[in-house]
């Protein structure tokens, strides 16, 4: 079994309502010294071990997970600890 | 002329969209369930807005990879006529069957008010019955409108005329104060704004029917007239 961390933000370029709020909200509360903030995804998932996992997980997130005109994507494979 | 109207778990204006064509209009229509749905009897699919799958993931992202969206492909492959509104639109755009995505909008409200637009291209079989320019008011209902896509697809847009309305008041940040494209082929329109709920002057507007009535029109010229 494999652990897979997906991450997922918005490319460089495309603007982020959501993170211009939050940066606004961090002006507020006195941390003046944020220039940008932009807001992404964090996805688990757990995956049976196969062969070619990296190629898998890549396809899920170019067919699904990630939007590849607004977002881009990286994820992490790692072996999942078993609770 | 038939039309099928697609419903998600979320969709929430199927019945708008379908009570337009039906009621207003006097076609037939039908609600089609998403699925073990099958799409050949009909003439034209309208994608309804909503929430399909509560907006998990993406709006539409969820809808756009279900088993009735191969049967949508196939439809729009065979030059007949697909509409998606609001929700439908994300789904198209999900779908890859229109170029671009959608972002939050600008001001992160939820929107729900009318909009001044303006029929950008009025040679579609969807704006067929609308004058050049002419300038139309539909209701907007939408959080995340905000039409984005690059430069290079901006002009490909531009070039192809699929540009069709656009806000004469941008409401939501959408690029080139776009609010509804074309394909190239010129059989599947999205459309951010609803012209469903203006299709009675008595509820606010009724600049949106001719939307129906296009398809129909064009429909009927090149069907009917050959029989």
């Amino acid at each position: 079994m494999k652990k897979v961390t997906v991450f997922i933000t918005l490319k460089q370029g495309v603007l982020d309502p959501q993170g211009k709020a939050i940066q606004t909200s961090l002006h507020s509360l006195g941390f003046q010294e944020v220039e940008d903030a932009r807001v992404g995804k964090y996805i688990e998932l757990h995956v049976e071990d196969h062969e070619n996992v990296d190629e898998r997980v890549k396809e899920m997130c170019d067919k699904l997970l990630a939007n590849p005109v607004i977002e881009d994507y990286r994820f992490e494979v790692e072996e999942a600890v078993r609770s | 002329m038939k039309f099928a109207v697609i419903v998600f778990p979320g969709s929430n204006c199927d019945r708008d969209m379908y009570h337009a064509v039906k009621d207003v209009l006097g076609e037939e229509a039908e609600l089609v369930w998403y699925e073990n749905s099958n799409l050949e009897n009909y003439d034209a699919i309208l994608l309804p807005g909503g929430f399909s799958y509560g907006d998990y993931l993406r709006s539409g992202s969820v809808a756009a990879t279900s088993d009735v969206m191969k049967q949508i492909k196939e439809h729009a492959a065979k030059g007949k006529p697909v509409l998606g509104v609001c929700n439908g639109f994300q789904i198209l755009l999900e779908a890859g069957l229109l170029p671009g995505a959608m972002l939050r909008n600008k001001n992160l409200a939820f929107m729900c008010h009318q909009e001044a637009l303006r029929v950008a291209n009025n040679t579609t079989i969807f704006t067929q019955s609308y004058a050049e320019n002419e300038v139309v008011r539909f209701p907007i209902a939408h959080g995340e409108g905000n039409y984005y896509c690059d430069e290079e697809t901006l002009n490909e847009l531009k070039q192809h005329h699929q540009i069709v309305f656009t806000y004469e008041n941008n409401p939501n940040g959408s690029t080139s104060d776009i609010a509804g494209i074309i394909n190239k082929q010129g059989n599947v329109l999205g459309l951010m704004p609803h012209p469903e709920r203006a299709v009675e002057a008595i509820i606010g507007s009724d600049d949106g029917l001719k939307v129906f009535q296009s398809i129909v029109r064009n429909w009927r010229e090149s069907h009917v007239a050959n029989v």
